[in-house]
C-alpha cells in the first residue's frame, strides 16, 4: 500500500515539475526572462576614427585650391565631422538637409561612392578635397570623367541602362512628391531613353566612356553648364 | 536647412555637375557672389571676456541679435569690438550655439537668469538640444510652479467686504484665520475623537452584573451611550449644515469625498431613528452601525499627513493595481499547484483551489498562520517555493508607492516653508519700499528746508541739512516731484492716507477745521517757531473767525487754507500754488485777505511737534516781504519729522 502512495506521489511530482518547466520555457519564449549572462548585446564599441589630413602644402600641390580656400574649406569640413573623416550616414544626413522636400539618400549613396576614390567606406578631407577640386577648377574633361565615374555604379567602363536607371530614379527621389507636372512611374525610363539615345552611338546598349565624353562635348547646353560653378568658392 | 551646413553648400552645389549631362535643358544662370569680404575676426567683449569668432560664424542665425545688425549698437569704436555687459558665463553656451548650431542648457545656472540671456540676444529656448531640453523644461516648469504658488498665497489676502458667507467658508477652510475658526477647529476634532472612543468602548465587556454573564458596556449604560452619540451627531449635522451653507458652490461640495464621508458618518444614526423597533431590517440596521468607524476619517481634516497619504495612494493607483494583479496570477497559479500536490494525501485541508487560496495568501505575506499545511513533500515543496517568491512579489511595488509618498510629503513641506519664507520676504520688500518712499519725502522736505535756508540765507543750517543724496537719488526724487506738479497731488505716507479716509467719513464741518496760522496751537508752535522768529504773522491780527478745531486730539490738527472771495482760479491750494511768487501772493492778498493754510500734520504725539528729533521747525517759504504791505501772506507749510505735508483746500 505505502508503494501505491509514493507511486501516486512520485507520479503527481513529476508531472508538476514538468508543468512548471514548461511554464519556465514558455515565460523564456516571451522574452520575459532570460537566462544567460551575455544576451544582452555588447554594444559595438564605435572606435573613433580619426584622421589627419596631410599638410597643408601637400593639398595645395595636389589640388588646384590656393592656401586660404584650403583653409575655409577645411574649417568647414572639420566642423561638421570632428573626426576627421565622413561615412556614409553622415554623408547622406548632410546631403538629405539640402533637398528636404524629397529623399537624397540613394542619390547621396552613389555621390559617396564616387567621393571615395579608395573605397574605404569613408571620405576623408583629401578624398572630399580632392573631389571638389576636380569639379570646380578641373578642365571639362575631367568633370565629365568624374560624371561618368558617379554614372558607373560598379565601376567596369560601361554604363548600362540599369544603372542609368538607377541614378535617373535617385535624382528623380530627391524632387519629392510635389511636382508639377506630377512624376509619373515611367519618367525616369524614359529619360533614360532619351539618354540613350543621345549618348549610344552605337546602339550596343551600354555607353562607354569615350562615346560619353565626345557626345558631351558636342552638346552646347552641357558644355555651358559644365562652366556653372566654377566661382562657388 | 540646418545652417552648421551652410559650410557643405559649395560641396553640394559642386556635385550637381553629376546631374548636367543627364538634363535636357539648359541651366539657370547662377547667382554671382559679388561681395566677396574676406573672413573676419569679430571680438565680443562680455563684462571683460573676450570671446572671438569668424563673422561667417555669427551670419548663420541672422534673426539673432549677433547674426543681425542689431549688434552694431554695442559697437565700441576705440576698441573696435563688440561690447556687452552681460554674464560671461552665460554667454558661453550661446556663442557655442553659433559654433555647433545646438545650444545647451547649462545645469548650474539658474533658470530665470538663462531664459533672460536668451532673450536678450534673441534666442528661442525651443531649439534647445535633446541633450538639454528635459533638463531645461523640467527646471521651467518648477520655476512656474513656485510662481503660481506665490500667486495662490495673495489669494489668501483677506479681501475687504467679504460677506458673512464667505467669511465662513474661509473659516472652514482655513482654521488659522480667525479665533472662532480655530475654536471651531478644535472642537470638532475633540467630538471626533470622542465618537470614535464611544464606538470602540460600547463593545467592551464591563463588568458582569448579578445575574447575566459579561455584557457589553453598550448594552449596560444604553442611554448613556446614546446620548454621547447623539450629542456627537448632531455636532456633525451642525457643522456638515453649516459647510454647506457657506460653501461657494454647494453641488461640487456635495459631491467632494469629506461631504460623503461626513454623510455617511452621520447617517446610520438617523436610519437607526427612524427604524428602531423594526425587527426584519434590524440585522441590517446593525451592520450600518458599522459605518459608524467612518467618522475617524473626518480626521482627515486635521491631519495633514493623513491627506497626503490618502493622495499618495490615489496617484500610485496603477502601482497598486499591479501589484494586485501580479498577486492574483501568483495566487492562483501557487494554489493550482497546492491542490494538486495535496491531492493524493488523506484528510487534506486542500480540498478544492479556491480553498487553497487562503493558504497561498498567507504563506506569501510571510504570516503563515499554520491552519493549512501540506503534508506530501511536493505539497511542502512548491509551499517553500511560495512563500519565497511570495516576499519578491510583495517587495517590487512597495518602494515605487513610498518614492511617491516621500516625493509628495516634501513638496508639501517644501510648500509650508516656503509660505512661511514668503511673509519673511513681503514684510523685507514691504520695508524696502517704504523706505524709498520716506526717503523721497524726507528729500522734499529737506528741500523746502534748503529753499528756506537759502532765503534766510545762514549758511551753517544750510551745510547742515545739505545731505549727500546721490546723483540718482535726487534725480529720482526730481521724477517723482515732476510727477506731483503734474497730478496737482501729492505723495502721502499711508497712516496720513488712512486718517484722511476715516477724516472724510467723520468730518462734517470743513469750515470747522482750519485753523488759522497764526493760532497758538501746538501746530502753531510748530509753524510758529520759526515763523515767530523769523516772521511777523500777520495773521495774528485777522480775528479767529474760525474756530479752533477742538477735537484734534492727539491725532491732527487741521488748518486749511482756503483761497476764499473769489479767485476761482485758485480754488485748490497745492504747495504749489503756496509757493507763488510774490506777485501773486500780493495780489491775491490785495484781494481777499484771507489766506489760511490747511496743514495735515502726522499722527505723532504733540509732545512731538515742537521736534524733538531735530526736525527744525516748519520751513517756511516766504516771499520776500513787500515793505508796507499789509496783510502779507505768510504762507507756511509744516513738516513734521519726516513726513507728510499735506496742503488742501477744504
Amino acid at each position: 500500500m505505502l508503494n501505491a502512495i509514493w507511486e501516486t506521489e512520485g507520479l503527481q511530482t513529476v508531472g508538476i515539475v514538468v508543468l512548471v518547466f514548461a511554464s519556465i520555457k514558455l515565460l523564456h519564449l516571451l522574452g520575459l526572462i532570460s537566462f544567460s549572462e551575455d544576451s544582452v548585446e555588447d554594444e559595438l564599441e564605435l572606435s573613433a576614427v580619426r584622421h589627419r589630413p596631410e599638410g597643408l602644402e601637400q593639398l595645395e600641390a595636389q589640388t588646384r585650391f590656393s592656401r586660404k580656400e584650403l583653409q575655409i574649406l577645411y574649417r568647414g569640413f572639420k566642423n561638421e565631422c570632428p573626426s576627421g573623416v565622413v561615412n556614409e550616414e553622415t554623408f547622406k544626413d548632410i546631403y538629405s538637409q539640402f533637398f528636404p522636400q524629397g529623399d537624397a539618400s540613394t542619390y547621396a549613396h552613389f555621390l559617396f561612392n564616387a567621393f571615395d576614390t579608395d573605397h574605404n567606406g569613408s571620405v576623408s578631407f583629401e578624398d572630399f578635397v580632392m573631389g571638389l577640386s576636380i569639379l570646380l577648377r578641373g578642365t571639362v574633361q575631367e568633370k565629365l570623367n568624374w560624371a561618368f565615374n558617379l554614372y558607373d555604379i560598379n565601376k567596369d567602363g560601361y554604363i548600362t541602362k540599369e544603372e542609368m536607371l538607377d541614378i535617373m530614379k535617385a535624382i528623380y527621389d530627391m524632387m519629392g512628391k510635389c511636382t508639377y507636372p506630377v512624376l509619373k512611374e515611367e519618367t525616369p525610363r524614359q529619360h533614360v531613353e532619351v539618354f540613350f539615345q543621345k549618348m549610344d552611338k552605337n546602339k550596343d546598349g551600354v555607353v562607354t566612356i569615350d562615346e560619353f565624353i565626345d557626345c558631351c562635348q558636342n552638346d552646347e547646353n552641357i558644355m555651358r553648364s559644365m562652366h556653372l560653378f566654377e566661382n562657388v568658392l | 536647412m540646418a545652417t552648421g551646413v551652410a559650410a557643405w553648400l559649395p560641396f553640394a552645389r559642386a556635385a550637381a555637375i553629376g546631374w548636367m549631362p543627364v538634363a535636357n535643358c539648359p541651366m539657370p544662370i547662377a547667382p554671382r557672389d559679388n561681395s566677396k569680404k574676406q573672413d573676419e575676426l569679430i571680438i565680443l567683449n562680455v563684462s571683460g571676456r573676450r570671446f572671438q569668432t569668424w563673422r561667417t560664424t555669427l551670419d548663420r542665425y541672422p534673426d539673432t541679435l549677433l547674426g543681425s545688425s542689431e549688434k552694431d549698437f554695442f559697437y565700441n569704436e576705440e576698441t573696435k569690438e563688440y561690447f556687452f555687459d552681460r554674464d560671461p558665463d552665460a554667454f558661453r553656451s550661446i556663442l557655442n550655439f553659433y559654433r555647433t548650431g545646438k545650444l545647451h542648457y547649462p545645469r548650474h545656472e539658474c533658470i530665470s537668469a538663462y531664459d533672460e540671456e536668451l532673450t536678450f540676444f534673441g534666442i528661442i529656448p525651443e531649439i534647445i538640444g535633446d541633450c538639454c531640453y528635459e533638463e531645461y523644461k523640467d527646471r521651467k516648469r518648477e520655476n512656474l510652479e513656485r510662481l503660481q504658488d506665490d500667486q495662490e498665497e495673495n489669494k489668501d489676502v483677506k479681501i475687504p467686504n467679504m460677506n458673512f458667507r464667505e467669511t465662513m467658508w474661509r473659516a472652514f477652510e482655513n482654521p488659522h484665520t480667525s479665533t472662532m475658526a480655530l475654536v471651531f477647529y478644535y472642537v470638532t476634532g475633540f467630538f471626533i475623537a470622542i465618537s470614535v472612543i464611544t464606538n470602540v468602548v460600547e463593545t467592551v465587556p464591563c463588568g458582569s452584573t448579578s445575574n447575566q454573564k459579561d455584557m457589553p458596556c453598550g448594552e449596560r449604560y444604553t442611554v448613556a451611550f446614546f446620548c454621547i452619540d447623539t450629542a456627537c451627531v448632531m455636532i456633525f449635522t451642525v457643522e456638515y449644515l453649516l459647510r454647506l451653507f457657506a460653501a461657494p458652490s454647494r453641488y461640487r461640495f456635495m459631491r467632494s469625498v469629506m461631504s460623503i464621508i461626513d454623510v455617511v458618518a452621520i447617517l446610520p444614526y438617523y436610519i437607526g431613528l427612524v427604524m428602531t423597533n423594526n425587527e426584519d431590517v434590524s440585522g441590517a440596521f446593525v451592520t450600518l452601525r458599522v459605518f459608524r468607524v467612518f467618522r475617524i476619517f473626518k480626521f482627515s481634516r486635521h491631519s495633514q499627513g493623513l491627506r497626503i497619504l490618502g493622495y499618495t495612494l490615489k496617484s500610485c493607483a496603477s502601482e497598486l493595481g499591479f501589484l494586485l494583479f501580479s498577486l492574483t496570477m501568483a495566487i492562483i497559479i501557487f494554489a493550482t499547484v497546492m491542490f494538486y500536490a495535496e491531492k493524493g494525501s488523506s484528510s487534506s485541508k486542500f480540498t478544492s483551489i479556491p480553498a487553497s487560496f487562503w493558504y497561498t495568501i498567507v504563506t506569501m505575506t510571510t504570516l503563515g498562520y499554520g491552519d493549512m499545511v501540506p503534508k506530501t513533500i511536493a505539497g511542502k515543496i512548491f509551499g517553500s517555493i511560495c512563500s519565497l517568491s511570495g516576499v519578491l512579489v510583495i517587495a517590487l511595488p512597495v518602494p515605487v508607492i513610498v518614492s511617491n509618498f516621500s516625493r509628495i510629503y516634501h513638496q508639501n513641506q517644501r510648500a509650508d516653508k516656503r509660505r512661511a519664507q514668503k511673509k519673511a520676504r513681503l514684510a523685507r520688500i514691504r520695508i524696502a519700499k517704504s523706505g524709498s518712499a520716506k526717503a523721497f519725502l524726507h528729500s522734499k522736505h529737506n528741500g523746502l528746508l534748503n529753499e528756506l535756508l537759502e532765503l534766510t540765507g545762514t549758511e551753517e543750517d544750510e551745510q547742515k541739512l545739505t545731505k549727500c543724496t546721490s546723483l540718482l537719488e535726487s534725480q529720482h526724487h526730481h521724477l517723482l516731484h515732476c510727477l506731483e506738479k503734474t497730478t496737482g497731488h501729492e505723495f502721502v505716507d499711508e497712516q496720513i492716507y488712512e486718517q484722511n479716509c476715516l477724516e472724510t467719513a467723520l468730518q462734517t464741518f470743513p469750515s470747522r477745521s482750519p485753523s488759522i496760522v497764526s493760532h497758538d496751537s501746538p501746530v502753531g508752535t510748530c509753524c510758529g517757531r520759526r515763523g515767530r522768529r523769523n516772521l511777523p504773522l500777520p495773521n495774528a491780527s485777522l480775528p479767529p473767525a474760525l474756530p479752533v478745531p477742538a477735537h484734534q486730539g492727539p491725532l491732527q490738527e487741521l488748518s486749511a487754507s482756503t483761497y476764499s472771495a473769489g479767485d476761482p482760479t485758485v480754488t485748490h491750494a497745492s504747495r504749489s500754488n503756496l509757493n507763488l511768487k510774490t506777485d501773486d501772493s500780493s495780489r491775491i492778498n490785495c484781494k481777499s485777505g484771507r489766506i489760511t493754510t490747511a496743514i495735515i500734520s502726522l499722527p505723532t504725539p504733540p509732545a512731538l511737534t515742537p521736534d524733538g528729533d531735530g526736525l527744525h521747525g516748519p520751513p517756511l517759504r516766504r516771499p520776500p516781504p513787500p515793505a508796507g504791505q499789509p496783510g502779507t501772506p505768510s504762507i507756511q507749510t509744516t513738516t513734521s519729522s519726516a513726513n507728510i505735508i499735506k496742503v488742501s483746500a477744504l
